[in-house]
Parts: structure tokens; sequence; C-alpha cells
């Protein structure tokens, strides 16, 4: 019986089996992509509103302070979604005939609730607490993105653990003066921009960081990136 | 699959043993190990789609924050107390505190001294809720009524609120007056007793006279220098420090 294959047949088959690393290894990094794609976060993603709030019209355009709808963001856990009263301190006013607005004037009349969709969803077993970023000196385009320039509201970041760690890590990174934390044009410092602490001056972020670490009192790396900070 | 069998041998017949230990030791797959194939691939692709399912621990059933319930008749899961209850430390036994009037007359005088830090905190606040109508010098000419109010909102410098006394203040910002809706919700107690203080320091400022000014300082003073672009919000513009020294030394 002759052979059937080439001798080059042998290489080819070692060829084969020595890709298949690659292979698994090009399928491991695949998954791990897809896991922190979009796909899997939501980020970016414009969820479907009762109403398309713009954020960039009411923050850039408007000029009207995160606080003034997001009451309790600085006192606690929870920012809080305005009440349909906050949209109508001035909507009774403004736009009173849009009907891009009547959601707002239906759930005012009937005191039934608007059913926002959530954007920014943490899992249940992760205990995110607002009030302590804020007096800490995390400003809210810091996790948030440029809110001020979202037509739609979206997830601006992964909101995945490595992305929590990476700051809880080194949180000099990005802290800011507390009076800042709300301004959403606030840029780190630099040598041509430096930013100004109780008179003193930083040119860099690392030195405003380290410098607001220990003003504000943020606990130690390791007391900040134990488990049971976040999973209680 | 005659084919199969046809090169499973023919490779092993060349020698190559790797490939033949992976197709079994006769050369030939067996059925059975089809099935397996199948049997593990339909398990991972379960475990894979499960994962992507947030139940377990990932929605728990526990209801957080505004969220909805499907419980009560209303789909809130935020209920209001019961008729009567008084939170711990809510207590509104210190009516003047609480609405700004002695009896029917509102007051005029601040429930708790007045310091630096209440007038910081007082313009902190009234620029995040009050300057986008009042605007931030309180002349009534905010940014928003300009978008089509039928109202604009009356400037804090006009005789009658100029002679207004501070419980009033704290009466229609508790309450609303006109097309002003309460604020209430939106601002504390002690929030907004802290915008009245700072209302009363607008009034004085806008209005100061020469005679008001400190011996020493030069009127007009010198407009304080920005730095970089104005911050968004109720967040103050950043003066320049080289601005800032110089004003001191004014003062």
């Amino acid at each position: 019986m002759s052979q059937i294959f080439h001798r080059s047949t042998n290489t080819m088959s070692r060829a084969t089996i020595f890709g298949a690393v690659f292979v698994v290894a090009a399928l491991g990094w695949m998954a791990m992509e897809i896991q922190r794609s979009p796909y899997v976060t939501y980020a970016g993603v414009r969820k479907p509103q009762p109403v398309p709030f713009s954020h960039q019209h009411h923050v850039s355009g408007l000029g009207i302070d995160c606080r003034y709808c997001h009451t309790s963001v600085e006192t606690s856990s929870f920012a809080g979604i305005p009440p349909t009263k906050t949209c109508m301190n001035c909507h009774s006013q403004i736009w009173t005939n849009a009907q891009l607005l009547e959601p707002v004037r239906a759930s005012y009349r009937s005191g039934e609730s608007l059913q926002w969709t959530r954007v920014n969803q943490l899992p249940d077993f992760v205990f995110f607490n607002h009030s302590i970023h804020i007096n800490k000196g995390v400003g809210c385009n810091t996790c948030h993105g440029p809110v001020d320039q979202m037509p739609l509201m979206y997830q601006q970041e992964s909101l995945q653990m490595e992305w929590c760690l990476d700051c809880h890590r080194a949180p000099a990174k990005n802290l800011r003066p507390r009076d800042q934390v709300f301004n959403m044009r606030y840029q780190q410092p630099t040598s041509t921009n430096p930013v100004i602490v109780d008179g003193q001056t930083f040119m860099d972020q690392m030195s405003l960081g380290s410098a607001l670490v220990k003003k504000y009192g943020v606990r130690s790396v390791g007391d900040i990136t134990s488990c049971n900070t976040c999973h209680r | 699959m005659p084919w199969l069998r046809q090169i499973s041998v023919a490779s092993s017949s060349v020698g190559c043993p790797i490939l033949a230990r992976s197709l079994g030791k006769s050369g030939i797959p067996r059925r059975s190990h089809a099935w397996g194939f199948l049997a593990t691939g339909i398990l991972l692709a379960t475990i894979a789609l499960s994962s992507a399912c947030r139940i377990d621990m990932h929605v728990q059933p526990r209801q957080n924050p505004l969220s909805r319930s499907d419980f009560f008749a209303d789909q809130r899961s935020e209920r209001p107390p019961v008729e009567g209850t008084v939170a711990r430390g809510q207590l509104h036994d210190d009516t003047y505190f609480y609405s700004g009037k002695n009896g029917s007359t509102p007051g005029d005088y601040m429930p708790f001294p007045v310091t630096k830090e209440v007038l910081e905190r007082g313009r902190e606040r009234y620029n995040i809720y009050c300057a986008p109508c009042h605007s931030r010098v309180g002349d009534g000419n905010g940014f928003i009524p300009s978008r089509g109010f039928s109202r604009k909102p009356p400037s804090f410098h006009d005789q009658r609120l100029q002679k207004a006394a501070l419980g009033y203040f704290y009466d229609v910002m508790t309450n609303g007056f006109g097309i002003m809706p309460d604020y209430a919700s939106q601002i504390s107690a002690q929030d907004r007793w802290k915008i009245v203080a700072y209302i009363r320091a607008l009034q004085l400022s806008q209005n100061a006279t020469r005679a008001d000014v400190p011996a020493g300082q030069t009127v007009p003073s010198l407009a304080p220098q920005f730095r970089g672009q104005p911050g968004s919000g109720a967040t103050l513009p950043v003066v320049d420090s080289a601005s800032a020294s110089h004003s001191e030394e004014n003062r």
C-alpha cells in the first residue's frame, strides 16, 4: 500500500498542533475582550427612556448644577432621581405644550411615577456610596464621564471591579478640590494651568492628589481595597 | 464515515503518534466519543449563557432606592411613613426654625448666628437652587425665566423685598409664592436659613453706598481676574491668585 499523503503532511500536522496553542490563546483573549466590551457592560449604550432627557441641554445649555436635581448626592449613598415635581418647577412654565414632555405632565397630574431606565447599574452585592466619593474629592465626571455633553444619558465606564480598583489602588490620580467636584469643566493641574489649594500651587495631578489624600483623610490603600469596603 | 477511518488509519500508519493517540488506540473514533464531545459542548454553552443571566447575586430579592416593586399597587418600593411618624431628630418643635414665622407674621431674625461659613454655604446653595431664576446677584434676570416664563422673578433689590423680613424669604422657599414652587424637598431647613442670610448679604452688597466702604479701600474695587474657563453649574470661577492677592492688599 503506497503512501496516501505526501511527506509534507507531517510538517503540516505539527504546525497545526503548534498553531492550536495560538488559537486557544486567541479564544481566551476574545473571551476577555467580550467580557469587557459594551456588549456585556452596556458602556456607551443609550437606553430607551420615557422622556429623551438631555443632560447636555440642562447642564451645558442652561447651567443647572447637578445638585439641583440630584439633591441627595452629597449626603446619601444614592444620588437621587428627581421627582416629577422637580421637572415641573420649570416645565410648568416652559415648553408647557411640548408633546415630548407629555409623560412628565401626565405623571404630575396622576401622581404616578415616571419609570426611568436605570443607566449606571451596579450589581446588588456592591455597596457603592456617592456621598463618600463626593466628600473625598472625586469629581462627578471622573466616573460618569462628560455628562454635560451627553444628549442622551449613557454609562461612560465599564463599572467593572477592575475599573473600581484602578482608582482605589491609587486614589491620588483622580482627586480634585471639593469645590470643583461638580464642575464638569474641571481640568487636572498642568504647569500652564495650576490648581491652588489653601494657597499652595500644584502643577501636576500626583502632587495635588497626594496632598488631597492627606487633607481629606482618605483611608489607606489597604483599607479601601479591602473586600468588605464594597462587598458587605 | 469511512473517509475519516481511512485518514486516521493512514495517519497512524505514517507514524504521527500524537494524532493517533487523540483518536483512540484503535485509531477509529467511537460513536460514544462524539456524543461526549457534544454533551461537553452543550454543558459549556449552558455555563457561558447562564453566567450572562444576572440573577442570583446581581439582582437580589431586595429593594434598592426608587426601585420598582410589584408588591404595592403604585409599583413604588419607597413607602411613605405612617401618618404622624416623627423621625429621630425631626420633631419640628422649633416652629420659628421650620416656618420662619411667629404666629402668622414672619420674624426678622436668624434662628442661629450668622458666621462666614454660614454665608459661604448659603452662597453655594443659592447658586445651585436659586440662581437659575433669580440670577447670581439676585436681580431676577436668571437664565431660566428668559426661556419663556410668563413672569420674571422680582429683584431682591427692589423696595418691597429689601424691607421684607428674613422669615418671609424662608416662608417663600418653604411654601412657594406665585409661580415659584416650594423648595422644601430640595433644600434642608438649615440650608434655607443659610440662603436667607446670603440673600440679605446680596441685598447689602448690591446696594452698598460709598459710605459703606471701609476706610482705605479703593472704590470701585478692582474686578477679580478669573483663570481659565468658568466652572459649570454652581461652581464659582477660579480667581487668579495674582488678582486675589491684589484685592487682599486693598482690604
